[in-house]
């Protein structure tokens, strides 16, 4: 074996090694600067790390005592809230506080939104992670993520003065505001949400067994719907579910289309008031900070609040369990 | 093979080693292979799991000071296991934990209260895959000398070209030293990451499979390196390469299922091995 | 068998040519109809892919259309003026700046922070993990909550503190520093003098003769008052002589440093809880960020003898960089465009000006122009396209931003 040469030359060895002998002998830093300096720094983090719990803890403190409040009030009553589909907050002499109103509401945008956004963000999904060219995926994705980008208040904007008219001239029962117009930009918005969510289940399927049902004869359609789909069932389920946690919060966008009349309807050609809408209106409105109709505000967030968490939640699980089962 | 060259003085005497971590180790330099030894680690009854897995059974072994000790066996055997308990390097895995003792001089390397980053300069570690940080190569280098120690810049100039110089690398990035380190071959990254272990005077040089991922001309370069190092660092070597366990190393301790099955001085477990198993695993029946 | 498909009759010969096998006696079914469907399901996905960018185009083109003709200086300059042809949106440009820098600069350390806890300081006991997971939980469940929820969150927390520091109206109230409290009067040689107030809850002063006060540019002056019917001074006199039925006006003048508890509805507050909307965001984008640095590097690190701190900040940290600021700007692009918290908390009101302190209201470009749309005339509609097409700029050059960093930034770790 011949050593290594670059060793071999002898002006520099004594010196440097002496010097470098020195320093490296020299007291190292203190370690016991360095263990406080890192306790301090764990728990800044650690601190950091609760803050997100204290927010959670915050929001359900605060929805809590204010709908508290609410209910303490003489004008409201549990059945009343629960069990009436009027809502009617701010006319003083019939007030009524039925939930179910504007839950109904909600309801009618979000199924309409997810008639749109479910179907076509799921196709959509399977197309790029099963079938699209690599030149059609780099016009879709980035077209996908403009749309995940508009502001809310754009779609609104969209609803109204395009969505809207579209609609009466296609039909002249539609109202000025309407639940269809909010629900397709409702729609329109979770799309690229359902799209991403579900091709990222797509794309974690194992490409072991794609191969193999190709192997078996199979065409890409019974690849993507028979075996893939299947596969990443939860994690289309899950984004489903995620989508449908977003459609029930959306406010802007109901806020300018919807309407802001709070009544049980299923017919999409009316106005309707979600539970969103109702905050938007009582904000831009000019209410004393401390009526029944002020505290209603928070009983109705709070109901917000358990459906979307709910919602988020399952929908969080499963993705957990499904990543879990190809991870 | 040539005779190597004497790197530091013409101390003959071996001194007890360093305990503390402050001297430095340049006066214990070693000539001669056949003087009695010391210890540098012992592994007493080590049992080793992850999870519920064990991954070593009873373990006892000595590695000796100034020499090189190869761990060999085949994949899964375990040697990457014990050699990341030396230096603690399996804290970063929540489920590994270990029973038994293992020593370097006075200090347990297992216990809870040994701080774990004294140890860790103590005992560098090198890796398969050559690990160079998105730094340049000086800074790679000077990343753990600047960590430890209060140098100044020209001081800190030193202790980096003394490092490169000792890992052979020297007159290739001497003229680079600013550009990025991922820029070097395999090879030079290999020998970059062993300048960064020695970089802080570590006593012993544990290595995994350090030349696993290289070429032959490079494996050449940092085994030659190995042979020059051993005089002042204790190295511990796992490798895969029988040829290479048998070059560079004075002791080999063959590993089987987790358990230590032989150990011995490198020329006695290739030659006349004890056990069957050794015998199979180093004339490639198995493994 | 009434068809010549290809492939059956080459597997059909496969068989046949083993007429004892057990697969002799099977009917292959036809491939063909299973292929049509293939191709019709590809129909229908480009039809579909067409159909998103043809909606894009539409978004873009109904804003266009309606948004071009209004595009002036004048909407970078003006304020909401009532009238269509004067209105701008300059202070809610300027607001959100204040809002949405003020938010960056809470959010990034906070949420890097958390992200830096959740993947570089793993627990080691069960008890740890079991903590790390419901963190985990929870920040995923938090990206989750409706916007508007926080702005009813900040609405309670921020805005009035829970009643905590009393309530502040023009009377004072609550805690204070950098604000001074005035009784401005005017003299009868029309000039302002103002009164400094020493105690807000006190009602407004009475005109006393040798009162002494301030003028406009800051000169101490005392006030000779006189009764109603008495002779006007004549000169200089006149402008610091006032008639005992005066009435003053209390006003205020604060300090750029102008604090107060509690936080009322201005610039802060917005901030704060727009924080809480994007904290989450932020946190996973940067736990992104963190995963893709390869571990190999923080073994290297570790194996130098670095504590875990100093793992993270001379290796994982940098490393992670251009994906954490990646995210981060995402994230304040959809905070410039979060309307919902920013009208619970704000409301809509006039704002003529940029935010001068942190306690100043304020309004940010999209409730601007959520505003605006909500407004019965034409017009309006058009110059909320065209702030529309100012928001959207600047999202867009966000993005280019993001995409930018990512290439420039973005080196091979290992
Ligand atoms: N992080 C881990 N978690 C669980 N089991 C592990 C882990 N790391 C290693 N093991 C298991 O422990 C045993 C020993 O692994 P080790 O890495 O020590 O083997 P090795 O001898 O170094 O093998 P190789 O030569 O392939 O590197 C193996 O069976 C391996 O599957
Ligand atoms: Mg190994």
């Amino acid at each position: 074996m011949s050593s290594a040469n670059s060793l071999a030359t002898p002006t520099w060895r004594g010196d440097l090694d002496d010097r470098v002998g020195k320093y490296l002998g020299r007291s190292h830093r203190s370690l016991k600067l360095v263990r406080g300096r890192e306790t301090v720094i764990y728990a800044i983090l650690i601190a950091s790390g609760l803050f997100s719990l204290l927010i959670t803890g915050a929001i359900i403190y605060v929805l809590a005592i204010e709908t508290v409040s609410f209910f303490k009030s003489d004008e409201v009553t549990f059945a009343n809230f629960f069990g009436s589909t009027t809502w009617n907050p701010l006319l003083g002499g019939t007030k009524s506080f039925g939930i179910w109103a504007l839950i109904c509401g909600t309801m009618l945008v979000t199924a309409i939104a997810m008639s749109i956004a479910l179907p076509l963000g799921l196709i959509t999904a399977i197309y790029l992670s099963e079938y699209a060219p690599r030149g059609v995926r780099n016009v879709l994705k980035p077209v996908l993520e403009v749309l995940a980008g508009v502001p809310t208040v754009v779609y609104g904007f969209f609803a109204l003065m395009t969505i809207t008219p579209i609609l009466q001239w296609l039909h002249s029962g539609f109202s000025v505001y309407n639940a269809a117009s909010a629900g397709i930009a409702v729609g329109i918005l979770c799309l690229p949400t359902v799209c991403s969510l579900a091709e990222d289940a797509l794309q974690a399927v194992p490409r072991g067994l794609r191969e193999g049902a190709y192997g078996l004869g199979a065409t890409r359609f019974d690849v993507s719907v028979k075996v893939v789909v299947p596969a990443a069932l939860s994690g289309i389920i899950s984004a489903f579910l995620l989508a449908i946690a977003r459609a029930v919060g959306e406010t802007m966008i109901v806020a300018l289309a919807a309407g802001s009349l709070a009544q049980a309807t299923l017919d999409p050609r009316q106005q309707v008031q979600t539970m969103t809408g109702f905050m938007v209106q009582m904000a831009s409105g000019d209410v004393s900070n401390y009526g029944t109709e002020y505290y209603s505000m928070y009983a109705v967030a709070f109901t917000l609040f358990v459906m979307t968490l709910a919602l988020t939640m399952v929908g969080n699980l499963v993705r957990r369990r499904f990543r879990e089962a190809y991870e | 093979m040539s005779n190597p060259i004497t790197l530091t003085d013409e101390a003959t005497a071996i001194e007890p080693r360093p305990r503390d971590g402050r001297q430095t180790h340049f006066a214990h330099s070693r000539d001669q292979a056949s003087e009695p030894t010391t210890l540098a680690i012992g592994v007493r009854d080590l049992n080793a799991w992850y999870g519920d897995f064990q991954a070593l059974h009873s373990i006892s072994l000595d590695i000796p000071a100034n020499r090189v000790s190869a761990l060999i066996g085949p994949s899964g055997c375990g040697k990457s296991t014990l050699l990341r308990w030396f230096n603690r390097m399996n804290d970063t895995i929540p489920t590994a934990h270990a029973r038994g003792s293992v020593h370097l001089g006075d200090t347990d390397l297992l216990s809870r209260t040994t701080d774990v980053v004294d140890l860790r300069r103590r005992i560098g570690i090198v890796f398969q895959r050559p690990n160079p940080f998105p730094k340049s190569i000086f800074d790679n280098v000077a990343f753990g000398p600047r960590l430890h120690m209060k140098l100044s810049r020209t001081e800190l100039q030193d202790v980096v070209e003394w490092a490169l110089r000792k890992a052979a690398v020297w007159d290739e990035v001497k003229d680079r030293l600013a550009s990025p380190a991922l820029g070097l071959s395999g090879g030079q990254q290999q020998r970059l990451c062993i300048a960064r272990a020695i970089a802080v005077g570590p006593e012993v040089l544990l290595m995994d499979e350090p030349c696993s991922a290289l070429d032959p001309a490079s494996t050449l370069a940092v085994e030659d390196l190995i042979f020059e190092l051993r005089r002042q660092y204790t190295i511990v070597i796992v490798t895969h390469n029988m040829q290479q366990a048998a070059r560079c190393s004075d002791q080999t301790a063959f590993f089987y299922e987790g358990r230590l099955i032989e150990v011995g001085a490198t020329t006695t477990v290739f030659t006349k091995p004890k056990q069957q198993q050794t015998e199979d695993y180093v004339s490639g029946k198995f493994g | 068998m009434n068809r010549r498909d290809p492939i059956k009759t080459q597997v059909r010969a496969g068989i046949d040519n083993d007429p004892e096998g057990p697969l002799a006696s099977i009917q292959l079914l036809s491939g063909e109809p299973r292929r049509k469907l293939d191709a019709r399901f590809r129909g229908l996905c480009v039809t579909i892919a067409a159909v998103s960018v043809l909606v894009l185009i539409g978004l873009l083109a109904s804003i266009l259309l309606q948004g071009v003709p209004s595009l002036s200086l004048t909407l970078l300059t003006g304020g909401p003026e009532p009238d269509p042809s004067e209105a701008g949106i300059r202070p809610a440009i300027l607001g959100t700046l204040w809002v949405c820098s003020l938010c960056a600069l809470f959010t990034l350390p906070i949420g890097v922070a958390t992200a830096i806890l959740l993947e570089e300081f793993q627990p080691r006991n069960r008890y740890g993990r079991f903590i790390y997971s419901v963190i985990q939980l929870n920040i995923s469940n938090l990206a989750g909550v409706p916007s508007v929820v926080y702005g009813l969150l900040g609405l309670t927390a921020f805005v009035s503190m829970f009643g905590l520091f009393g309530s502040r109206t023009s009377q004072g109230g609550g805690l204070e520093i950098g604000i001074r409290y005035y009784d401005q009067f005017f003299s009868e040689g029309m000039r302002s003098i103002l009164i400094p107030v020493s105690d807000p809850s006190r009602p407004v002063s009475e005109p006393v003769d040798g009162m002494q006060g301030i003028d406009t540019s800051g000169n101490p002056v005392t006030l000779k008052v006189i009764s109603v019917g008495e002779a006007l001074p004549t000169g200089d006199a006149l402008q610091y002589t006032l008639f005992d039925d005066a009435e003053a006006g209390r006003i205020t003048k604060k300090a750029w440093y102008h604090f107060s508890l509690p936080l009322g509805r201005g610039v802060l507050t917005g901030a704060l809880t727009l924080m809480l909307v994007i904290l989450p965001v932020i946190i996973i984008s940067s736990q992104e960020a963190l995963r893709a640095v390869p571990s190999s590097l923080r073994d290297g690190a570790l194996g130098l003898g670095s504590t875990p701190w100093q793992v993270v900040w001379h290796v994982t940290l940098p490393s992670a960089m251009p994906g954490i600021l990646t995210g981060a700007i995402l994230a304040m692009s959809r905070a410039i465009g979060e309307t919902a918290p920013i009208l619970i908390i704000a409301g809509i009101v006039y704002i003529s000006r940029a935010p001068q302190n942190l306690m100043d209201d304020f309004t940010v470009m999209p409730l601007q122009i959520f505003n605006w749309i909500s407004r019965p005339q034409e017009e309006f509609h058009s110059i909320a396209a065209a702030g529309i097409l100012l928001l959207l700029g600047i999202l867009l050059s966000f993005n280019a931003l993001a995409v930018l960093i990512r290439q420039k930034l973005h080196k091979p770790l290992s």
